[in-house]
């Protein structure tokens, strides 16, 4: 038993027990963040806010929803829009909150892209992003069954069927995967499970471990600028109006945290206009005719979010398909790796960096639009050159960035 | 300050050409384009999308019809021609020939006129389904009418009547119950093809409503009897509010084939006023949280620009001195 004084204050008997002061150094008051940022830097606290959204209108969507065939989608489209108060408030946030959070995602990933965040000593933080990237997509994916309409039947069908591996015919690989022969409530159960305790779990596993990754590289800055943390906390902790001045750094709280609030306000602003004025755009009309395995929609089609690598399979031929659409999914996962050059600096100070950092930004959005529309003439000669562009641009990465001249 | 707003500026503009490119564009580019006639029924569509060897007799049926318009009818002699129309369109009426007859209370409240005669003159061609009569419009549920109202004065006349006395104020459910209830349920209005689903008790020892399975029981003969006769159970249309767009549903009611070539779904004839009640109707079913949007909407928005504002001068306050 260790030595304890009767505490004077709550604090006091908190910090005893827990040590509340250095728990609030670490976290925030000495936890230092680059003054030199702008308001991207706020995307992080915004995608944690948005997480926490979903999470509590997960749960009061969870106390409604039917994990049925026969009763999921009128569980979500009449009880939970009709007969539970507000449910439609809940529904239609975590709708549009499933869409924003990956917009987020996006902006915070070129955002890292942009200003070469993923290298020397930083790799990890990238990993572990990109790992919640694809954490974010299971959990959309599955999420996307749940109210068991015409589109969760259909994307539920294409996209496991892509685990027979085309020629490779593993038809028992999907059964197994579905428990079923088709989509049905086994499959459904296991979605519905997936989506409600394992991807959670993991997600939050993996946020711990992405800002874990944080700490000892610390956040880069606008003009990614070696900073001496040690000497700037010093000058920041000194107090003074000029030492804060010439101090490189500020505290995450509530020097940092008074910026991301503000940010985070803005977001909401557009968040919530788009929950009571325009949703639809996040809720699939499709979706809203109830599952039926004998008749396929004329248009199968995943949520804007999957459109970019839904079209680099679709163009090809099925075994070569399925082999670029893997490597899609996991080629930014090796960035770090194969972005050769030695300088951390925004791409406008990289030379052709830069260029490729504009054409991959457009090639993803031509591959957005492509995935989208019906695979017919001109659109499909488009999302073919497209697809082939972003492996041309993967393929050139290394080289462009190894002649890069150093700063 | 100047810098972040032109970053800002360009994550908006890339926001919003992905906005464009996978919804206006992309929906612009998957449906095919239906135009609309603003509910005027003269054939238009229907002659031109005929194939050639009906192209001429629908021409033909179009032109009479438009003939039949000009005529007066009178009600009083259109009352005692409609005695006929009653033998089927009544209170209670069953299913005939795959359908139930429907309710004319509102008849000339939703209905076009034009549409009318054109029903009574020649029932499958003014639904538009001809095609699913080879054997010619007596084998029609409704085709024994034009052996029994078939000169035009004896057409106007019961157009006139259904015009003058079957035209009270209609709510959007009975536009809904009259105009597409008879084939289409919506589960969550609680309609099915047989109208509003009873009130019935449960037995309170054993669970058992039998009078719900009775009910239940005739619901289902009911769907066999249009499945037969249509080839498949027309959908339930609880939240098509929510499935199709405005366009489609518009265009669909003014002319099925127009969205569903060679659907076996009649043309209803709904003029603008039944349309928009129709409309009304699944719009309350399929949407029941417009008017708490609209109610709450205001508020939360004005909540959050008041925390913006007060998070901007917090802000403010902590980077005044840092640089």
């Amino acid at each position: 038993m260790a030595h304890f004084e009767k505490a004077k204050s709550l604090n006091e008997w908190l910090d005893q027990r827990i040590g509340i002061n250095t728990l609030k150094k670490v976290m925030q008051s000495e936890y230092w963040i680059p003054k030199n940022i702008n308001f991207l830097w706020a995307m992080g606290m915004v995608l944690a806010a948005t997480f926490g959204i979903l999470l509590v209108s997960g749960i009061f969507l969870l106390m409604y929803y039917n994990p049925s065939t026969d009763l999921a989608f009128d569980s979500v489209n009449y009880t939970i829009m009709t007969e539970v108060g507000y449910g439609w408030l809940w529904r239609h946030i975590h709708g549009v909150g499933a869409s924003l959070v990956f917009l987020i995602i996006y902006i915070h990933m070129f955002t890292g892209i942009y200003y070469g965040s993923y290298k020397k000593g930083r790799e990890l933080i990238w990993i572990s992003g990109m790992l919640l990237f694809v954490l974010f997509s299971a959990e959309a994916f599955s999420g996307y069954m749940l109210p068991w309409g015409q589109m969760s039947y259909w994307a539920g069908m294409v996209i496991t069927n892509l685990f027979s591996g085309g020629s490779l015919h593993a038809d028992g690989l999907v059964e197994w995967i579905r428990g079923d022969y088709v989509p049905a409530q086994a499959f459904l159960s296991r979605f519905f499970m997936l989506h409600v305790l394992l991807m959670p779990l993991a997600i939050i596993g993996a946020i711990v471990f992405h800002f874990g990754t944080l700490r000892l590289p610390h956040v880069n800055n606008q003009d990614g600028k070696e900073i001496d943390f040690e000497e700037s906390a010093r000058l920041w902790k000194e107090g003074t109006t000029e030492s804060r001045r010439k101090s490189e750094v500020i505290p995450f709280s509530p020097v940092f945290l008074s910026k991301d609030v503000f940010v985070m306000g803005v977001y909401f602003i557009l968040f919530f206009y788009l929950v009571f004025y325009h949703f639809e755009f996040a809720m699939d009309p499709v979706n809203f005719d109830p599952a039926n395995g004998l008749k396929t929609p004329t248009h199968i089609y995943p949520e804007w979010y999957f459109l970019w690598s839904y079209e680099i399979l679709r163009p090809f031929p099925t075994d070569p398909g399925l082999v670029a659409f893997a490597i899609a999914q996991v080629i930014f996962f090796t960035l770090p790796f194969l972005d050769m050059s030695p300088n951390v600096a925004p791409a406008n100070k990289r030379g052709a960096f830069h260029i490729w950092f504009w054409l991959m930004l457009i090639d993803m959005l031509v591959l957005t639009f492509m995935g989208k529309l019906p695979p017919e003439g001109i659109w499909s000669t488009i999302g073919l050159v497209a697809a082939i562009t972003f492996f041309v641009l993967w393929i050139s990465l290394p080289i462009i960035t190894k002649l890069e001249k150093k700063l | 300050m100047n810098k972040e707003l032109k970053i800002l500026g360009i994550v908006a503009a890339f926001t919003l050409v992905l906005y464009w490119g996978v919804e206006p564009f992309a929906h612009s580019q998957m449906h095919k384009h239906v135009e609309g006639h603003n509910f005027v029924y003269d054939g238009t569509a229907d002659i031109e999308e005929a194939s050639k060897d009906k192209k001429e007799a629908k021409k033909k049926f179009w032109s009479e019809v438009k003939e039949i318009a000009k005529l007066k009818g009178d009600p009083v002699a259109g009352e005692a021609t409609f005695a006929m129309c009653a033998g089927c369109h009544m209170d209670g009426a069953t299913n005939m020939g795959g359908v139930t007859p429907p309710s004319l209370d509102h008849a000339g409240a939703i209905y076009d006129k034009n549409f009318l005669i054109a029903l009574i003159k020649d029932p499958a061609m003014a639904t538009n389904v001809d095609h699913k009569y080879p054997n010619g419009t007596m084998s029609h549920p409704m085709g024994s009418i034009t052996t029994m109202v078939n000169t035009p004065q004896d057409i106007a006349n019961v157009v006139a009547y259904l015009k003058a006395k079957k035209a009270g104020e209609v709510t959007p459910k009975e536009a809904f119950k009259e105009a597409c209830g008879r084939c289409h349920a919506n589960r969550y209005g609680k309609l099915t093809q047989l109208g509003e689903i009873p009130k019935t008790k449960s037995n309170i020892k054993t669970g058992q409503d039998i009078d719900r399975m009775k009910y239940d029981q005739k619901v289902a003969t009911e769907q066999n009897a249009l499945a037969d006769y249509l080839g498949k159970l027309p959908p339930d249309l609880s939240i098509i509010y929510r499935a199709r767009s405005e366009h489609f549903l518009e265009t669909l009611v003014e002319n099925p084939q127009s969205q569903l070539p060679g659907t076996a779904m009649p043309r209803t004839g709904l003029n603008k006023e039944g349309y928009e009640k129709v409309v009304e109707y699944l719009a309350e079913t399929g949407d029941p949280s417009a008017p708490a949007r609209a109610m709450a909407g205001p508020w939360v928005l004005g909540f959050f620009l008041l925390f913006t504002i007060l998070a901007y001068l917090w802000k403010q306050s902590q980077w005044r001195d840092l640089h």
